[in-house]
């Protein structure tokens, strides 16, 4: 049985101008000890539907089902979820200097965390086992560190703080939100290196949220593509870079740069996401895709299988055989070195 | 920390120094020497009497003898006599400081107590019934004049309840502290109301402006992400950031104060600082004036150090700065 199964998430917020549907009506799964990537641009409701899960979008209405270890989160009350977050799932967040509080030193900070759950841990114990979890994630010098307040630690190291915090009662799930999008690549790097390794000690499964394929490509074993609020597609790793189904995954490996590529050879996709207030009927994306038809603005196209591929699904009408979605490719655009490498 | 405090004070120095110079000009050199020694002479006193005046006051030297004369004898807390009964200043400015500091100390925790409650709840539960009535209230008794409040709070609370028997609270004066605890508390309590409320209503807005900004803040989403109950996210997390603005407008109400409650004085027949101030302007009393000026000078600069001090404690940030 998977450790988080969330079905058909809905997740509306009610603004002045309107009822907003950040999330309409996804359904994903992590195993146990895995790694889910969700992928999507900004207000794809990618971090909204986690934390709408866990309880803490505030002012959101969530229906749906998110078992978690066996229990569906969203009939938990208040009281239940709390002793869900930080003890079972750990999380993390983008900019890791406004995620930690910055009047409090942070081996308080991670302390607290270990408190939150058990009030019997005594202060002191709390305390060193904090400086263990500094020294765990890789920060030099814990014991003299461990009294130092956020703004006296590089981005990195606050992202290692932010790390110990999460993982201070062992969660069997790890909710990285954007985790590398505020840190230099250099870092980055590091920081996915510490998530690999704790993952691979711990046995914890992360749920990785980027808009940046580079940082799925290291990380996930499966991941979802999310597009104004829907799955676009779903695959593992391999099947999602080397025989993406849909054109907007499509767009999002033409937008990505490697190093192979020459200037000029980015691909963006035109044109802005809908309105989340007044969506169209029909694909979401039908508006910016190159291949859409005139069926396409009629009805959203379901999440479908891609026969003879495992887990890998797509909410396309496009021809789900390879041969035929590549000859339909070259005819709207002649390939180029950059999408032969992808596509081979 | 000890070169922020120090680089503060020496601030704080340089300012009071500006405010001996202003006072100095706008007292002594302003009107000139002969209009100084003639005014404190009198209207029909004899030119040697007034020389001899301008004489002992200096006021025949030139500017700078007699500013470094005034500077001295304000270091040496001599802040000359006043006019009228050849009372040293610092003797009434020393009778009027308890009363005004009474009234500064029962009415402060009151307006943040009630200014901070409100603006935290307002901020939890913005555009709730709650919120609008506070917003209402402060809002009421942000533009109500302390004049109006004072005198409705005299009419309601004291003039309608000793009529009909109830003397809850003397209608004016000032009981010592030392000289009677209890009667010192019912003589204040409705000044404090006054002074508070209207003083509650800036805490309020500014506690739920700042409250709400932190609550949207990547921290506090953390301290919820911990599984902290609300009540620790709310106080220990929250608040504790958004108490910045708070302590600093506070250090500034509290320090303006000390030369500023002067309405509530009148108002309720209390002999403060305040009260002194109107009746020295009333009676053209330069050295009581310049005696109350430099005091009030000096409690906004100690106000504005003790913040300083504060902030430091407060923020870490600022430790390094």
């Amino acid at each position: 049985m998977a450790l988080l199964e969330v079905v058909d998430l809905q997740v509306r917020f009610d603004t002045a101008d309107g009822s907003v549907q950040a999330v309409r009506g996804i359904s994903f799964a992590v195993a146990e000890g895995h790694t889910l990537g969700i992928v999507g641009e900004s207000g794809s409701g990618k971090s909204v539907a986690t934390q709408a899960a866990f309880g803490f979008a505030r002012g959101a209405h969530v229906s749906g089902r998110a078992i978690f270890e066996g229990r569906d989160l969203l009939t938990m009350n208040e009281r239940e979820l709390r002793a869900v977050r930080g003890a079972r799932v750990g999380m993390i967040f983008q900019d890791p200097l406004t995620s930690l509080h910055p009047m409090y030193r942070v081996g308080w900070q991670i302390a607290e965390a270990i408190r939150a759950h058990d009030r019997s841990v005594p202060k002191r114990t709390a305390r060193s086992r904090a400086i263990e979890l500094m020294a765990r994630v890789g920060i030099p010098q814990p014991d003299r560190r461990v009294d130092d307040f956020p703004h006296q630690f590089s981005g990195g190291m606050r992202q290692r703080v932010m790390i110990a915090m999460a993982m201070a009662l062992t969660p069997s799930l790890l909710i990285a939100d954007e985790p590398t999008t505020a840190l230099d690549p250099t870092v980055q790097a590091q920081i996915l290196e510490l998530l690999r390794e704790l993952k691979d000690d711990f046995g914890t499964a992360i749920i990785m949220i980027t808009h940046d394929l580079g940082v799925i490509a290291e990380i996930a074993d499966d991941v979802v593509v999310l597009y104004a609020g829907t799955i676009m597609e779903e695959a593992s790793i391999r099947d999602l870079f080397y025989h993406y189904h849909h054109p907007y995954t499509e767009g999002l490996m033409g937008s990505l740069p490697s190093a192979g590529v020459r200037r000029g050879e980015l691909v963006p996709i035109e044109g802005q996401p809908p309105s989340p207030i007044d969506p169209l009927p029909g694909c979401p994306f039908a508006p910016r895709c190159k291949y859409s038809m005139p069926e396409c603005t009629v009805e959203a196209p379901r999440l479908v299988e891609i026969p003879g591929e495992t887990r890998h699904r797509s909410a396309c009408i496009l021809p789900t055989s390879r041969a035929a979605r590549q000859a339909l490719r070259d005819a709207r655009h002649p390939p180029t070195t950059h999408s032969m490498v992808l596509d081979r | 920390m000890l070169t922020f405090l120090a680089r503060r004070l020496a601030l704080g120095i340089l300012v009071m120094w500006l405010v001996t110079v202003i006072v100095f000009l706008i007292f002594y050199i302003g009107p000139g020497s002969a209009d100084v020694a003639r005014a404190l002479a009198g209207r029909d006193a004899p030119p040697a009497t007034v020389a001899l005046i301008a004489h002992r006051l200096l006021l025949d030297r030139p500017w700078y003898v007699q500013y470094g004369h005034f500077v001295w004898e304000l270091l040496h807390g001599n802040l000359g006599f006043d006019y009228y009964h050849d009372e040293p200043v610092t003797s009434i400015v020393a009778q009027g400081i308890p009363i005004t500091l009474s009234l500064i100390v029962g009415a402060a925790p009151i307006w943040l107590l009630i200014g901070v409650l409100t603006g935290m709840y307002s901020a939890r539960h913005p555009r709730s019934v709650l919120d609008r009535v506070f917003t209402t209230f402060a809002l009421t008794f942000y533009s109500t004049p302390t004049f109006v409040l004072g005198v409705l709070l005299i009419l309601l609370l004291y003039y309608q309840l000793t009529i009909h028997g109830i003397a809850l609270f003397p209608g004016s004066g000032f009981t010592p502290l030392t000289q009677n605890p209890f009667e010192w508390f019912r003589g204040l309590i409705l000044p404090w109301l006054t002074l508070a409320l209207v003083a509650a209503a800036t805490y309020t807005r500014l506690t739920r402006s700042s409250m709400l900004d932190v609550l949207g803040e990547d921290y506090v989403r953390t301290a919820r992400a911990k599984g902290l109950g609300e009540r620790r996210v709310v106080w220990r997390h929250a608040l504790r950031a958004a108490l910045t603005p708070i302590v600093t407008q506070f250090g500034i109400d509290v320090g303006t104060l000390v030369g500023g409650t002067v309405i509530t004085e009148q108002v309720f027949g209390l002999p403060g600082l305040g009260w002194t101030a109107v009746h020295a302007i009333e009676e053209q009393d330069l050295p009581v004036i310049i005696g109350i000026v430099i005091v009030a000078s000096a409690a906004v600069v100690v106000a504005n150090i003790v913040v300083d001090a504060l902030y430091a404690f407060v923020d870490p940030r600022v430790r390094l700065h």
